[in-house]
């Protein structure tokens, strides 16, 4: 089922070089990259009929919505890197390409769920109402964190790969706990772990499905297999596709097209109905590609092609929604046209909040290294408050030797 | 020979002075040994809050393999008493999101030993995510670990690792000497706001003393867990002062007991903590005295000990009559145990200290 309007491959390469993995057997995908949904015919074949059909309830209203979400992200995406190249940021990691498998994921969550993100998922953030430039204190190096993790039931970034993983299967066992899963009411509700193909391989996410399986805790393990660890290629990670860890676990394991996202959030949504209703875990694998570097440190010229760069970006997120809104009928030009401003209107935001972010008062450092006082840290602290007084007053010109 | 003096320095003579604060006996005093104080312990923190769960390998229907847990399954059920997979990691990073969830999880490591495969998430995650919040979120886990050695056991179960996680900001460190600390410290680390090591010496396990188990004998109204980090003389003296903590109080106070024989009035001070460290109690006593040696068995290089003398030191320099004196591991891995007696901080090894800062 290959795409049939794909643009020819630039002089050298071919679109065979480079083969869509989503177009293997098993991997739900309900729109294809040019835009048009998947014939009857076709999803009877691949038996992901019913994900078609929760897929065909989504209104034109939520599908704009996803789209708008998609380009904003990109847009505050490709701002944080130029932020970033001005010195305004010490880092940033983008997630550009990545926009389907986060937005289609994240719109398959309630305000009740809470999401456990590694340090990629701005346009998940961005769902869970996080306004995003809170994502830049961290960047910026004036806080770790930034955010209120419990006010967007989106916690904070974990840079540590995987470890985060295993408090999302904890929070989940809490929420077992609290009664809060299975009633069949608003009160059901679960968790998502995001985590990347690299993350699979350490300890702390095998652990994750450990636990979450063993004790049908309500997770929905979302890997974004982005197909780079850095430089590091998925094969560095393992030898079988990376869904088929699931089963090993106990645990559904289900294969999805990243770049769609109609077919993540059908995906995600029956995941999340299955881990609400106490049916426990599902690993979803969503295939996607991180089109720029890992972070703004990375130089991606030095271990990967650019002929598969060029393949996945005629596999385009954004491109491919945007062709089905049209086809369907469901946004015109003044749509487009309205979210570019937002999008304009978001970044102008986004360039001066940044700006505006002054280092925090240097006795900070001393705050909230416990939750109750401290007899060290009083002492260090008070003695770094009198060194730094007995500066006041006298001529910095020659040091203090 | 050192060893036998140490076995048979558990009674009376310690186990008297080192209780002596909790003396106002009740009806409800019971003696028992440590590992059942912590037992009463849990147990009346999971009666009292709905919150407190345990979790850990073989804690449910075993017990915990020195079964402190013992019988808590059966009163509390599965959901409260949770036989973890066997994971360490596993169990501090669930733990992490139990607690971000509301919950009080205290969990069992079961050997000192086993303590690194969760070595990253106690560092990186449990003692930064109060910090990395900006103080939004706490994780009030206690984690439990057996350590120390002078059982016995084979390699990796007699391990005293608490200067690794005292080096990190963000941990609370405690170990209790005696029953009545156990039963009494075990629950002021779960009323704790935040993270808590619970360093239990294996060798003490089985020391029995009078414990009060009843309510009022325990302060643990909302500011009841900060005396957790409040060191105890467990003996006056004026000669010279003994800093322990845990497994080697009574051994310190053996210790002290032979040198009053030889006419030194040796001063006991039990730590309880190792982070923070009472260094305010420390520094009063050697300000008395003008003589400290620190006993752990943990290895003395980059030990506690090092950081005591250091302060102290700074405290002290005037008051000091002779260079602060360490007693611990050396800078070898834990012995194989038929040989363990030669590498713990024995009674000899402290009188030899001792007359070594008396000379001075």
């Amino acid at each position: 089922m290959s795409s049939t309007e794909t643009p020819v491959a630039p002089t050298g390469t071919t679109e065979l070089s480079w083969p869509d993995p989503c177009e293997v057997a098993g991997t739900v995908r309900l729109v294809a990259p040019d835009g048009s949904r998947l014939s009857a015919q076709a999803l009877e074949l691949s038996g992901h009929a019913t994900y078609a059909a929760a897929a065909a309830r989504t209104t034109p209203e939520q599908l704009r919505a996803m789209y708008r979400d998609m380009v904003m992200t990109r847009a505050f995406d490709r701002e944080a890197t130029s932020l970033q190249r001005q010195g305004e940021l010490g880092l940033w990691p983008e997630c550009r390409g990545q926009e389907a498998a986060q937005i289609g994921s994240a719109h398959a969550l309630r305000p009740r769920d809470h999401v456990f993100p590694s340090y990629r998922e701005h346009g998940v953030a961005h769902v869970r109402g996080l306004p995003l430039h809170e994502l830049l204190h961290l960047f910026r190096g004036t806080e770790h964190g930034g955010w209120d993790p419990v006010a967007h039931g989106f916690h904070l970034y974990t840079l540590v790969i995987g470890s985060h993983t295993l408090h999302a299967t904890g929070y989940g066992m809490g929420i077992q706990r609290d009664g809060d899963v299975g009633t069949g009411t608003d009160r059901d509700r679960a968790v998502v772990a995001y985590f990347g193909d690299g993350a699979t391989a350490q300890g702390d996410v095998n652990e994750a499905l450990v636990f979450a399986a063993t004790t049908n805790a309500p997770v929905v393990f979302f890997c974004q297999n982005n197909h780079w660890a850095i430089s590091a290629p998925t094969t560095v990670q393992t030898t079988v596709p990376l869904v088929e860890r699931a089963s090993g676990f106990g645990i559904p394991g289900i294969r999805v097209d990243g770049n769609d996202a109609v077919a993540v959030k059908a995906v995600t949504e029956a995941a999340l109905d299955r881990a609400r209703a106490g049916g426990g875990p599902t690993f979803i694998e969503a295939v996607t590609y991180r089109m720029g570097a890992h972070t703004t440190s990375d130089d991606p010229t030095r271990y990967r092609e650019r002929a598969e760069e060029e393949a996945w970006s005629r596999r385009d997120p954004i491109e491919r929604l945007a062709a089905l809104l049209r086809a369907e009928g469901h946004a015109d030009a003044d749509f487009f046209a309205a979210v570019e401003a937002d999008c304009a209107e978001l970044t102008a935001g986004v360039r001066t909040y940044c700006r505006s972010l002054t280092p925090p008062p240097s006795a900070s450092i001393f705050e909230n290294v416990y939750a109750s006082e401290h007899p060290l840290v009083a002492e260090e602290s008070a003695w770094f408050a009198q060194y730094e007084a007995s500066f006041d007053g006298a001529a910095p010109a020659g040091g203090h030797a | 020979m050192s060893a036998e003096t140490i076995e048979t320095s558990e009674p009376a003579a310690s186990e008297q002075t080192a209780d002596a604060p909790a003396a106002t006996t009740g009806p409800t005093t019971e003696r028992l040994p440590m590992a059942r104080a912590i037992n009463a312990g849990l147990r009346r923190a999971m009666a009292t809050d709905d919150r407190v769960m345990l979790m850990g390998e073989d804690i449910g229907r075993l017990g915990g393999v020195f079964r402190v847990t013992d019988g808590l399954q059966a009163e509390f059920g599965t959901q409260r008493v949770v036989d973890s997979p066997l994971a360490e990691s596993g169990i501090l990073g669930t733990a992490i999101g139990l607690a971000m969830a509301g919950y009080r999880p205290v969990v069992e490591i079961q050997f000192d030993g086993f303590v690194f495969p969760a070595f990253d998430q106690i560092t990186t995650q449990l003692a930064k995510l109060h910090y990395r919040s900006a103080g939004r979120l706490q994780v009030p886990v206690v984690i439990r670990i057996p350590y120390g050695g002078n059982i016995g056991a084979i390699e990796h179960h007699s391990e005293s690792p608490e200067a690794l996680f005292a080096h990190t900001a963000g941990l609370r460190i405690v170990t209790p000497a005696t029953a009545a600390d156990a039963f009494t410290m075990i629950q002021q680390s779960i009323a704790s706001p935040d993270p808590v090591i619970f360093l239990e010496p294996k060798a003490r396990y089985w020391d029995k003393g009078e414990v009060d188990l009843s309510g009022s004998g325990v302060d643990l109204g909302p500011d009841g867990w900060r005396s957790l980090h409040v060191a105890r003389t467990v003996r006056t003296g004026s000669d010279l002062t003994i800093a322990a903590y845990g497994p080697t109080v009574a051994t310190a106070l053996a210790a002290a007991q032979v040198a009053e024989g030889e006419g030194h009035d040796v001063e006991v001070v039990d730590l309880r903590s190792v982070s923070p460290i009472d260094v305010d109690t420390l520094a009063e006593s050697v300000g008395r005295t003008g003589r400290l040696v620190v006993v752990h068995e943990a290895p003395m290089f980059f030990g506690p000990g090092a950081e005591i003398a250091a302060r102290v030191t700074e405290r002290c320099f005037h008051q000091l009559e002779a260079p602060v004196l360490r007693v611990g591991g050396f800078h070898t891995p834990y012995p194989a145990s038929a040989i363990e007696k030669e590498y713990l901080p024995s009674l000899d090894r402290i009188l030899d200290a001792v007359d070594r800062s008396l000379a001075y």
